[in-house]
């Protein structure tokens, strides 16, 4: 983007070289196999991208929402299995700590998660309870110097190969006691289930992680009790424009596979790009891929800078949540069309384009959640002007 | 529109499948596994040879009940409808075609469910623009020598009969003959198994023929004749194609709406949210405006009438309906859709082939602007 700093566009040419090398080669087997890549996440580490937002004295890289983006745009066109499982730790679990914690439990946790010796994730999510997260049921009740934990938590991305989980409980009956945990996997009473099979997302692993009077000390309780609704809230703008930022990365990939193919493809005699079918779905690709970016990075941007309201501020990151990911399965969609059966096939990537970003446009918040959160908030908006 | 026979061949199917078929649908998916003995009990149960007459051991139907069969099977496995839509295909290019001889050795074990048929058109270089394929087809006195190569067919290499389109004679449509190909034929070999998005238990593999002697009464019709037999072919496979969409669609509908009537969010059923209302009432309106296209289209087809316009509308609908109903079903189901655990994902990673194949959408609007062009010229 025009208006990125010098510092920014850096950022894109190592993640874009990053990328390239350590993750798009890979990304086709791994999500074949179901294999998370270990390694290119360790190397994340090294090179300072897994405390992307978090405090530099914890080891943290401490940039905005814009350079989180960035990060995920670049590494989501390569391979979005490793980049959701980046999102997982580094905005969901490492983003949360930081903001969150205490000194102590910052010292504790944050550096191990940042070199990457450690993996993260957070658990938010529960059988019965998705979209009304507030509805959670996973109990905690303190005794003595720790809290004893029961229940279970759904589809959380990292779940079994985390060391470390930012997790949501409810420790009273008001619909607003919720809690927050920080668990290590070596607590007793907890564990984590099986492998969830999915449709794409393959080669990031999904679970659930269950409490079965699992101890976890006073200690690991992340500010006073109640405090969690303060804590999903605060963040969540932020998972939402990168989880956007991922699709985008996907969007990307279809055009440019797609404006290779159309060249290189004949049919009839000439190169496919030449039927105005074909020129319809890159023009409009592509239309809305500069669209995505340009709204992407402007809410990025005014997140950071903290130039609009908080109403406003929570109905572009839901708008964007919405939009992109909504928009990237239309282009994932037609680009494995305009490929025909190669496209079907998994000699070319844009199947699992398709297959890995329809996940964007349930995590992290439906879009039907996404809807309900604009509409309610412009309406009460309006409202109030009116009265 | 829906009759008695209808009803009864449907119940008879949904029986069959939901023993057969449903118990092992997402691991057969996961291990991109085709089961002949499914195959084989829906011949038993008397539906591989639907639209052949009873003189090869057909059950003297029409495309009508062929295509609540392939609706009812979709439902289950777009895979095992698909493998029966391009075999029950094969078999009428046969009957149309063939002379009495090929008919009465090819046709009964096709018919019986024994054996699947298989279609081969497409080629490497050669999709949409199926007439500049390139697989030649020499003369040599009693005997045509194949070579060359062909891609993307359908139950390639569990299917026993092939029709292959190979170049004869002269550049364009008119130098293609069809040929009955039978696994085992020296010089015929299967090349690489496609590993695919979807439709994962139907095998979709590569023919390579290298100096495959074929004896010239196994070619199809006449000399030249095979492009248009491929393309009536693909008239009858378009709309057969629909119902298997129809299918897919109807069983997504139905398991969102049964998911959103017991799931609650907010204390509700999330059915009571009118975003949800509003999807499941467009889906529900896509799918009829489908399922009547399709069955107008084969009422007319039954009745002599060979209509490529509203075949292809048929193809064209249903298909982008099948894709956008079985996305919206995983939208509704949220985490639970995304996970095979319901097979809505693997029906909307099936949905996307049905717009690639037997043409693809794009060459289904080539075919009806075609059409409008000739009706107002």
């Amino acid at each position: 983007m025009w208006f990125f700093s010098q510092e920014e566009k850096e950022l894109q040419n190592v993640c874009q070289s990053f990328a390239q090398k350590e993750l798009a080669p890979k990304a086709a087997e791994l999500d074949n196999t179901e294999t998370f890549n270990l390694e290119a996440f360790k190397k994340m580490g090294e090179i300072g991208l897994l405390g992307i937002t978090a405090d530099p004295e914890y080891g943290g890289a401490g940039l905005g929402a814009t350079s989180a983006t960035i990060v995920m745009e670049e590494f989501g066109k390569a391979c979005a299995s490793t980049t959701l499982s980046y999102l997982a730790h580094s905005i969901l679990c490492v983003n949360n700590i930081d903001k969150n914690a205490s000194k102590e439990q910052k010292q504790k946790y944050l550096p191990k998660l940042i070199t990457g010796e450690q993996i993260g994730c957070m658990g938010m999510s529960e059988p019965g309870y998705g979209s009304d997260a507030i509805g959670i049921q996973t109990k905690a009740k303190l005794n003595g110097d720790s809290y004893t934990v029961n229940g279970s938590k759904m589809w959380i991305t990292n779940a079994q190969n985390s060391d470390v989980a930012y997790v949501y409980t409810r420790t009273g009956d008001h619909k607003k006691d919720l809690t927050t945990f920080i668990f290590d996997k070596t607590m007793p009473g907890y564990s984590t289930g099986n492998p969830i099979h999915k449709m794409g997302m393959k080669a990031s692993p999904t679970g659930e992680l269950i409490f079965e009077n699992a101890k976890v000390p006073v200690g690991n309780r992340v500010g006073e009790e109640g405090d969690s609704v303060y804590h999903m809230m605060r963040n969540l703008e932020l998972e939402r424009i990168t989880i956007a930022g991922l699709s985008l990365g996907i969007a990307k990939a279809c055009v440019e596979q797609c404006l290779r193919y159309a060249n290189e493809r004949k049919q009839f005699g000439k190169s496919i790009g030449e039927f105005q079918l074909v020129q319809k779905m890159i023009a409009e690709m592509t239309t809305e891929l500069e669209m995505m970016r340009s709204f992407l990075y402007t809410t990025a941007k005014s997140y950071d800078e903290g130039n609009v309201s908080p109403a406003r501020s929570r109905v572009l990151a839901a708008q964007v949540k919405l939009a992109i990911p909504k928009m990237t399965t239309k282009i994932a969609l037609d680009a494995i069309q305009l490929h025909g059966g190669y496209g079907y096939s998994r000699e070319f990537p844009v199947e699992r384009y398709m297959r890995d970003n329809k996940l964007n446009e349930i995590g992290a918040g439906t879009n039907e959640v996404m809807i309900m959160i604009i509409a309610k908030q412009l309406l009460k908006d309006s409202l109030q002007k009116m009265s | 529109m829906t009759s008695g026979l209808h009803l009864e061949l449907v119940e008879q199917v949904r029986k069959f499948c939901i023993k057969n078929i449903e118990p092992t649908a997402e691991k057969d998916d996961g291990e991109s596994k085709f089961n002949m003995d499914i195959y084989r009990g829906l011949g038993e149960l008397g539906v591989c040879g639907i639209v052949l007459p009873e003189k090869y051991g057909g059950a003297g139907l029409g495309y009508s009940e062929l295509i609540v069969v392939l609706e009812e099977i979709a439902k289950f496995s777009a895979s095992y409808a698909v493998t029966l839509s391009v075999s029950t295909m094969v078999q009428s290019m046969i009957d149309t075609y063939g002379s009495e001889e090929q008919k009465q050795k090819y046709l009964p074990e096709l018919t019986s469910g024994k054996e699947i048929g298989a279609f081969s058109l497409s080629e490497a270089g050669s999709g949409s623009d199926a007439a500049s394929l390139r697989t030649k087809a020499t003369l040599k006195g009693e005997d045509y020598i194949l070579n060359g190569s062909k891609m993307w067919v359908t139950s390639g290499g569990v299917a026993k009969t092939y029709v292959v389109m190979a170049r004869s004679g002269a550049d364009g449509p008119k130098g293609v003959s069809s040929f009955i190909v039978q696994n085992g034929q020296s010089g015929f070999e299967f090349g690489k198994l496609e590993s695919k998005m979807g439709l994962k238990a139907s095998p979709t593999r590569e023919l390579i023929f290298e100096n495959c002697k074929i004896p010239k009464s196994n070619i199809l019709g006449s000399q030249g004749l095979g492009f248009n037999i491929a393309m009536s072919a693909l008239d009858r496979g378009r709309f057969t194609i629909a119902s298997i969409a129809t299918g897919l669609a109807k069983r997504s509908l139905d398991e969102a709406v049964k998911y959103s009537l017991t799931r609650k969010q907010f204390n509700q059923p999330i059915f009571e949210f009118q975003g949800l209302q509003f999807m499941m009432a467009d889906m529900a309106c896509e799918i009829t405006a489908s399922e009547l296209l399709v069955q107008k289209a084969a009422t007319n087809f039954d009745a002599g009438i060979n209509d490529q316009k509203i075949a292809a509308m048929a193809k064209l609908k249903a298909t982008d309906t099948a894709m956008s109903v079985t996305t919206d079903a995983v939208q509704i189901m949220g985490g639970v859709g995304y996970t095979s655990e319901f097979p809505l994902e693997r029906f909307m990673r099936d949905a996307k082939v049905l717009q690639i194949v037997e043409g693809t959408n794009q060459i289904q609007r080539v075919v009806i602007s075609r059409m409008l062009k000739k009706e107002y010229s």
